[in-house]
């Protein structure tokens, strides 16, 4: 930041502890709603009544007979004895469980490398592995899918040019690790871009205090750095995790190049979807996105309470 | 800057502003470049360039094909060109297949990109300001709520939105995806952090004691301050939005409405259908033409928007 050098405002003796807090309250207007006011009313149109329209669906159901009548919890019953649920569930935790900390690990050694300044042509590398983030997911899964596929995919070239027989990325065995990939791609620059940020703001007398110290770079990775940018490992660890529960593009797309391995309910998501765009169960299927959005809560929020724990 | 000069002497006389979060004046000062941790190492550098040749290597392949007829995507290695060169072709028939439907998805694309991205940011950017800013009543609830909406799955709300949508007969129009597009909460948050910072508070009581109003304290005092954080959320808006996906495939039935997204979707699929023509090349093409005008604007912005990120965003 060029424009805001920290400037030192010289402070008024005369305004102590006392004069300070009343000063505050008398400050305190509506005049921050005129401007917090807009995005507000938007946010109540497309979160608030949403969500409260989700818990409404999710107590009725429509019957083909008698119409919608009040079930209570009944769909949400359903939803825990429902094994199509338990797999889609099961499938995204197990693809958390790997993609996640591949992804983050990879894009954290890239920051440390490029903040490390050891690396030649730093910004070259940084706006590089950064660039797939501006691939719409779409794209980004067309173009693996092709990639992928056996007719002009490189699996099929290089089994060709080898003579070999490497098993299709796209059988039911390898189509998540195929789509874990596709995530890991489209998201290692982003994850960069956020460590490589918070490394940047380290202030510099720290690295100064370490090297008269004689800490070497993996001392000070250890002891500062890391420590430092705790704050957004938890924020990046806690928005891929939000996004491999809602796990839907790359799965979805990939579907019309490979059918028979991806089905309905491969994710919660496509569950969700296709129970209401398929099935038209938008009853059911809010309840199963509800569900989903309370895990998605209740892990991210532990997420973020064990990761600032460890720091205090 | 006549108003920075002035500011500092009556706020100083005015008395101590108000301390407001995120204020903590950080020491930064460059990197020196003679100093030991300034050292290159090649092997960093060559393990670096596996997961820059990860990184590329895709968009290689797309740049690659994109030249290449139906019979040469079949017929030739995927990493390197074929004998002939069709990329001019292609680009042509992509635009005037099915009646020049890929220009129609592309003005829609620009579209929703200019209404919601510019929208989401401009509210951003006001609700930013105003949480950095002001101390209003329920500006704490704003906050809880705001940040907890982040963790809820879009797609938890798609189906009542698009239940919601469809009775006020928005679905199968733009704005059913203009309008959920309007709000970013990144873009809340990387805005509040930001103005936090790049807005000294004498500035705004300067603005005040001069006789300025709220309006134009913001527009003419602020505003030119938070250019940088301003153009940062508004590129993270626009991918997000040129790259939407989910809420356009729920909202729009008519591929008239469709953004390059679903449009591109739509064309990948037909050759799965009965009697439909394969176009691969096409959608190739396509793919290419899609990802262009949002790599050529990181690119081109690259220096604004990695400032304002590094001075917002991600600070604790």
């Amino acid at each position: 930041m060029t424009m805001t050098s920290p400037q030192v405002v010289p402070r008024a003796g005369a305004a102590g502890p006392a004069g300070r807090t009343s000063r505050r309250a008398s400050r305190r207007s509506w005049a921050g709603w005129w401007f917090i006011g807009p995005f507000m009313a938007v946010f109540a149109l497309v979160f608030l009544a949403p969500i409260a329209y989700s818990i409404y669906l999710s107590v009725f159901r429509n019957q083909l007979i008698g119409g919608t009548a009040f079930v209570g919890l009944d769909n949400y019953a359903r939803a825990l004895g429902d094994p199509q649920f338990w797999s889609a569930l099961g499938r995204v935790s197990l693809f958390l469980a790997v993609q996640v900390p591949v992804m983050l690990m990879i894009a954290l050694v890239v920051a440390l490398a490029l903040d490390s300044g050891r690396l030649y042509g730093k910004s070259f590398f940084r706006i590089s592995i950064f660039l797939p983030y501006a691939v719409p997911a779409v794209v980004a899964t067309l173009m693996w899918g092709f990639m992928y596929g056996t007719r002009f995919g490189l699996v099929g070239n290089i089994n060709q040019a080898f003579g070999l027989n490497l098993p299709s990325p796209l059988s039911s065995e390898l189509v998540l690790a195929s789509i874990g990939n596709i995530v890991t791609w489209e998201f290692i620059g982003y994850n960069m871009l956020i460590f490589y940020s918070a490394l940047t703001v380290i202030p510099k007398s720290l690295y100064e205090a370490a090297e008269i110290d004689g800490a070497g770079q993996l001392r000070v990775i250890a002891a500062i750095k890391l420590p430092a940018i705790r704050g957004a490992i938890v924020v990046a660890t806690i928005f891929s995790v939000i996004g491999s529960f809602q796990l839907f593009n790359e799965p979805s797309i990939l579907k019309s190049l490979s059918p028979n391995t991806i089905s309905t309910y491969f994710t919660p998501n496509l569950y969700a979807f296709s129970l209401s765009f398929s099935g038209q169960q938008y009853n059911y299927s809010a309840t199963v996105a509800i569900i989903m959005g309370l895990i998605t809560m209740a892990i991210a929020y532990a997420v973020q309470v064990r990761g600032m724990r460890k720091e205090r | 800057m006549s108003v920075q000069t002035a500011a500092r002497p009556s706020s100083a006389g005015a008395g101590t502003p108000a301390p407001l979060k995120f204020r903590t004046p950080r020491l930064r000062s460059p990197r020196t470049p003679g100093s030991r941790r300034s050292r290159r190492s090649l092997a960093l550098t060559l393990l670096m360039g596996l997961v820059l040749l990860y990184s590329l290597a895709p968009l290689f392949w797309l740049l690659v094909n994109a030249t290449k007829t139906q019979d040469g995507l079949l017929n030739s290695f995927g990493l390197w060109f074929d004998g002939d060169f069709a990329l001019w072709d292609n680009i042509a028939r992509t635009a005037t297949y099915d009646g020049g439907i890929f220009l129609r998805w592309f003005a829609n694309t620009v579209l929703y990109v200019v209404l919601g991205a510019g929208g989401a940011t401009f509210l951003a950017v006001l609700g930013g300001y105003a949480l950095a800013k002001f101390d209003f009543p329920g500006r704490k609830a704003v906050f809880a709520v705001v940040i907890g909406a982040v963790a809820i799955p879009g797609t938890a709300l798609a189906v009542p939105t698009f239940l919601m949508f469809s009775q006020m007969g928005l679905t199968n129009t733009p704005w059913a995806v203009i309008i959920p597009s309007l709000i970013s909460p990144f873009g809340l948050y990387l805005m509040w952090t930001f103005a936090a910072e790049a807005i000294p508070t004498e500035i705004m009581e300067s603005a005040r004691i001069d006789g300025a109003s709220e309006a134009r304290t913001f527009f003419q005092v602020c505003l030119p301050l938070l250019a940088p954080g301003i153009v940062t959320v508004l590129l993270f808006t626009m991918v997000a939005t040129w790259n939407n996906y989910f809420l356009p495939l729920i909202m729009l039935k008519n591929p008239d409405w469709y953004p390059l997204t679903l449009g591109l979707n739509a064309w990948n699929a037909q050759a799965g259908t009965a009697g439909g023509e394969a176009i691969f090349n096409l959608v190739i093409t396509g793919s290419l033409l899609t990802i262009l005008p949002l790599i050529a604007a990181f690119l081109l912005l690259q220096r604004y928007w990695q400032s304002g990120l590094s001075a917002g965003s991600v600070k604790e």
